[in-house]
């Protein structure tokens, strides 16, 4: 979330689309209550279901799963169209005036640079025309024909509200309200929030109609104001934690990529990642990447990283290619991968194509499983009928099943979705023999590098020089590991102003990430959680609820990354010469010497307004931009393809281009192509979700949650009931071209058919809570029918649209 | 009815109106010998906790028998929303409210388990030959496979035969171990939860 929970108080329309906060996130969704009983917010929902959040809004709009972009698109067009948008804030704020390549094209869908064999881009054109002074060109006028604000109302034209209603069946009439109700926000003092969930990134175009949401959101000055931002509702308790501290393939702690092998040399890395500005006197934080950089380095190697060994760079793997999930289950059923590890994670549940999970862990030398419950990954060898229908004997794969302790018995902190690091307590101990993740992996780290500086083996250093202070080596305490990701000074750090006058002791805990230095002289395990084990303690266990303003910050609640702040890009909820744009809501501003106010400015805290510093100061243009340059997969602006399993033939917004059908840009992997339906066999659209009553995988092990929602269902309308002579109750059989799932029938009135392209098209819904383990009722994994092609950025799996068949059994 | 008890009494006043006026006709019960039962949670324990499940995070309070004393063995007995918490307020949804049969279910794991290749069942093992047995398996398998060099002389150190997934519920410091423990091996195949 740029914005938090309780800031969802502050706004006077809210937006939930691409997530059910409702159901899925209950009390979170309080707020938005609150912000309709004390606010008058007026609440749209947009999605393919009539789900609880609907039965509560204003407005609620049907839409084709799988179709967000040509709605937004649409509403980005009508709100160009009509001159609905903040004038101060993008002229300001954004790329609204720079100037794009000449050689930069779009035509039937394809952006210029496309190779059509690869599935990918060469992006050199789509950047911004660079000056002889080395800065971005741009036209304040607006009325050059290749600025951002020409080239987008370009590109959007074609989304009219015609076209949303063919391709998302979604009413003229329901679109154009919702637009209008939008366009409300424009005015510099009103504020509209967007709460979005997994329904927008389990797409294979998820992470552009996310964008496409943030572009919305800028064009109505809605980023970094209270009561507005673009807010991602985190599926589980510290997946935002586990992001941010870099536990991907590709990334390290903080948003810091890891090296390529192509990046052999350690400046070049830091180069190619501290952007010089592009605009003049833009702050472009990141050009502070090495002191970042470094701090991790000295945290994870210790005396091991100096300045001669460029801080034992050598020490990262470098990356081919990206070895997300999907990636490494390819590998896997290819026989490449031997050994795997979940941790917490139920791959056999949460992987798409259930088939092809089995087939690819049956090909492991050894499983190592460390959870608290019983998972069906663990037990994926074993026969449970048709729920699980394999051969133990032809199963070769060593299993060996660890169980942890979970949240109750364990202490420490989880990062939610506002971005709170909020720490917790101990409260019983582990059941049986049960141990803490922190010992397991502890133990296995110290029997390896007991092997390896015995032994001897594959490059030992990173291993045997591998920092490791904590007072028991087998069993780090949180605390420990909490000081060490948070950081503290090595040596004596003194003023660079004055460098008589220290301003941290060597030992010291640091304040926050401006204290990092580039020399050794400090150490941070996260540069971004820098200060939350601060010189005066732990921040994260903070419990003062008090709100002076009373717009819900909470500044001393827990720690909020980075720096405490609570509203990220908060600069923008000023005017360029410092004044909040709505002084009943304000955050911060400018009293003439410094920035301050309810929040922590994201901000230089003493430059003067007046110096043209732009508020988004992680970029180097120091505004945020509409052109997304070389950012993403597939193109600069956000356009429309069809899920890679779709009803319709052509792309309506491409009909000449074939190639522009699905997302040119996706990866998709031989095997994964073939295992897709088409229409003619699968006719139903289907998507999966959660319900109010579950969680996930897990909540089928936990009585209470078994007893009221026991069993598997699947849910359809009224109209393609009554096509299929099913009644509510009756078992359907609801197929994929990759599998089955049987099923009781729930006929509803909250799926309806809908027009698209001039056919009547039918949802299926799908919610995934059950399994063959656990208290509930035995029952099929939903992502047996679940398609494998991920986002051409995150490669996060397209769960929400794909096709199947359903039928009474 | 005139000897009747304490508990038959609450049990007839409490189902019925009727029975209620029961006492103003001057049917009281016989003088209670033992004391009124102690409210279950008033010699609790309380810890502060998180919701383990969704990303608002909502506070809670988990209620436990034992004071925490060596020989005291806790066992958590209630769990509600923590009322000074800025987001849930004290509330929580329907899975939260179920936290406790999570922390008690009968799926919970026990003790460390081994299923031997063609298998159709676990053993149990020691945590000693579980752990002894996966460093052995994964430094059998870095030794073997790792890629210190490509063919093209780049340096590139790094660990593609054995991935892991982490979690999406474990702490930050569990986290942050975890992945420095993982990339001091060079592995890269190596994601969590919010790949998905």
């Amino acid at each position: 979330m740029t914005n938090h929970w309780v800031d969802i108080k502050n706004a006077d329309v809210v937006l939930i689309m691409g997530g059910n906060a409702a159901e899925a996130h209950p009390c979170g969704f309080k707020w938005v209550t609150e912000a309709k009983a004390h606010n008058k917010a007026r609440l749209i929902v947009v999605d393919p279901r009539f789900t609880r959040s609907a039965s509560v809004a204003d407005v609620y709009a049907p839409i084709r799963t799988g179709t967000d972009i040509v709605f937004l698109g649409g509403v980005v067009s009508y709100l160009l169209a009509n001159d609905k948008i903040q004038h101060e804030y993008v002229k300001n704020y954004t790329d609204f005036t720079f100037i794009v390549r000449e050689d930069f094209t779009f035509t039937d869908g394809l952006y210029s640079g496309y190779n059509a064999e690869k599935h990918s881009y060469d992006k050199s054109t789509w950047d911004y025309e660079i000056g002889p002074d080395g800065f971005v060109k741009s036209d304040p006028s607006l009325t050059h024909p290749r600025c951002v604000y020409q080239l987008m109302k370009q590109h959007y034209a074609r989304y009219t509200p015609e076209m949303v209603a063919r391709v998302c069946g979604t009413p003229q009439a329901k679109f154009l309200q919702i637009c209008e109700m939008m366009a409300s926000t424009a005015t510099p003092t009103r504020a509209m929030t967007i709460m979005y969930a997994l329904g927008w990134t389990q797409h294979s175009v998820g992470s552009q109609m996310i964008r496409q949401g943030a572009m919305v959101q800028l064009l109505l000055g809605n980023i970094g104001i209270a009561g507005g931002g673009m807010n991602a509702l985190r599926g589980h308790s510290n997946i935002q934690g586990l992001t941010d501290l870099g536990l991907m393939s590709n990334l390290l702690p903080g948003y810091i990529n890891l090296p390529s092998e192509n990046e052999q040399d350690y400046a070049k890395f830091i180069a190619a990642r501290a952007f010089k500005p592009l605009r003049p006197n833009q702050l472009s934080y990141w050009q502070n990447l090495d002191k970042f950089v470094v701090s991790l380095m000295k945290a994870w190697w210790g005396d091991a990283a100096t300045a001669e060994n460029n801080w034992a760079y050598d020490y990262l793997p470098k990356l081919d290619k990206l070895y997300d999930m999907l990636q490494t289950f390819e590998l896997m059923s290819q026989g490449k991968i031997n050994g795997y590890i979940c941790q917490g994670f139920n791959p056999l549940a949460a992987a798409p194509n259930k088939a092809k999970m089995n087939l690819s862990l049956a090909k492991l030398k050894y499983l190592v499983v460390m959870d608290p419950l019983a998972t069906e990954t663990s037990e994926f060898w074993r026969n449970f009928g048709e729920h699980n229908d394999v051969d133990s004997a032809r199963i070769q794969t060593e299993v060996f099943r660890l169980p942890t302790s979970c949240f109750a018995e364990e202490e420490g902190s989880l990062t939610n979705s506002s971005r709170w690091l909020q720490w917790h307590w101990k409260g019983a101990e582990p059941p049986g023999e049960a141990r803490s993740d922190l010992r397991i992996m502890a133990e296995i780290f110290t029997r390896m590098r007991a092997m390896y500086q015995s032994d001897g083996g594959a490059f030992p250093d990173p291993i045997v020089n591998l920092s490791w202070p904590y007072a028991h080596p087998n069993d780090p305490s949180p605390q420990e590991l909490a000081r060490e990701f948070s950081g503290k000074a090595l040596k004596d750090l003194a003023d660079p102003k004055d460098p008589t006058k220290i301003t941290r002791k060597a030992g010291e805990q640091l304040a926050g990430f401006a204290e990092l230095r580039n020399d050794g002289s400090t150490l941070s395990g996260c540069w971004i959680f820098c200060g939350a084990w601060g010189p005066t303690g732990n921040l994260m266990a903070r419990r003062d609820n008090s709100d002076p303003t009373g717009i819900g910050q909470n500044l001393n609640w827990a720690f909020a990354w980075p720096a405490n702040r609570r509203v990220l890009y908060n600069r923008a909820s000023c005017d360029p010469s410092g004044k909040p744009f709505n002084r009943d809501r304000a955050l911060i501003s400018w009293n003439g010497t410094a920035w301050g106010g309810a929040d922590i400015p994201d901000f230089k805290a003493d430059e003067d307004p007046t110096h043209g510093m732009g508020p988004f100061i992680m970029n180097p243009e120091g505004v945020a931009r509409f052109f997304a340059r070389n950012t993403m997969a597939e193109g600069p602006f956000p356009e429309h393809y069809e899920p890679f399993e779709t009803p319709l033939a052509v792309n309506p917004l491409s009909p000449k281009e074939p190639r522009a059908l699905n997302n040119p840009a996706a990866r998709v992997f031989d095997d994964d192509r073939k295992a897709f339906g088409k229409p003619a066999q699968f006719p139903h659209a289907a998507t999966t979700y959660r319900l109010t009553e579950h969680f996930h995988y897990w909540t089928k092990h936990v009585r209470l949650n078994a007893i009221i929602q026991p069993e598997q269902f699947v849910e359809i309308g009224d109209a393609l009931a009554k096509d299929l002579g099913i009644a509510s109750g009756d078992w359907v059989k609801v197929e994929s071209n990759r599998g089955f799932i049987k099923a009781v029938a729930v006929v509803t009135k909250r799926l309806r058919a809908l027009q698209v392209d001039g056919k009547t098209l039918h949802h299926v819904g799908i919610p995934i809570h059950w399994g063959f383990k656990g208290l509930a009722k035995p029952g099929f994994l939903a992502n047996t029918l679940t398609p494998v092609v991920g986002d051409g950025n995150s490669q996060t799996p397209e769960f929400k649209s794909f096709l199947v068949r359903v039928e009474k059994v | 009815m005139a000897d009747m008890t304490r508990r038959q009494f609450l049990a007839v006043t409490g189902a019925t109106l009727a029975g209620s006026s029961l006492a103003l006709l001057g049917f009281s019960p016989a003088a209670a010998i033992a004391e009124v039962r102690e409210f279950k949670l008033a010699r609790a324990t309380e810890t502060r906790n998180t919701c383990p499940y969704c990303a608002v995070a909502c506070g809670i309070v988990m209620y436990g028998l034992g004071d925490a004393a060596k020989n005291a063995e806790a066992s958590i007995i209630h769990i509600e929303g923590d009322p000074d918490h800025p987001v849930n307020r004290g509330t929580l949804c329907p899975k939260g409210a179920g936290l406790l049969d999570f922390v008690h279910s009968p799926s919970r794991l026990m003790y460390p388990e081994y299923r031997a290749p063609g298998s159709d069942k676990w053993q149990r093992i020691s945590w000693d030959d579980a752990l002894g047995r996966i460093a052995k398996l994964m430094k059998q398998d870095r030794d073997a496979n790792f890629v210190a060099k490509t063919p093209e002389g780049l340096t590139v150190n790094r660990w593609l035969t054995t991935g892991m997934l982490a979690a999406s519920a474990s702490s930050n410091e569990v986290g942050y171990l975890t992945h420095k423990v993982i990339r001091s091996f060079g592995a890269l195949a190596f994601d969590n939860q919010a790949r998905v």
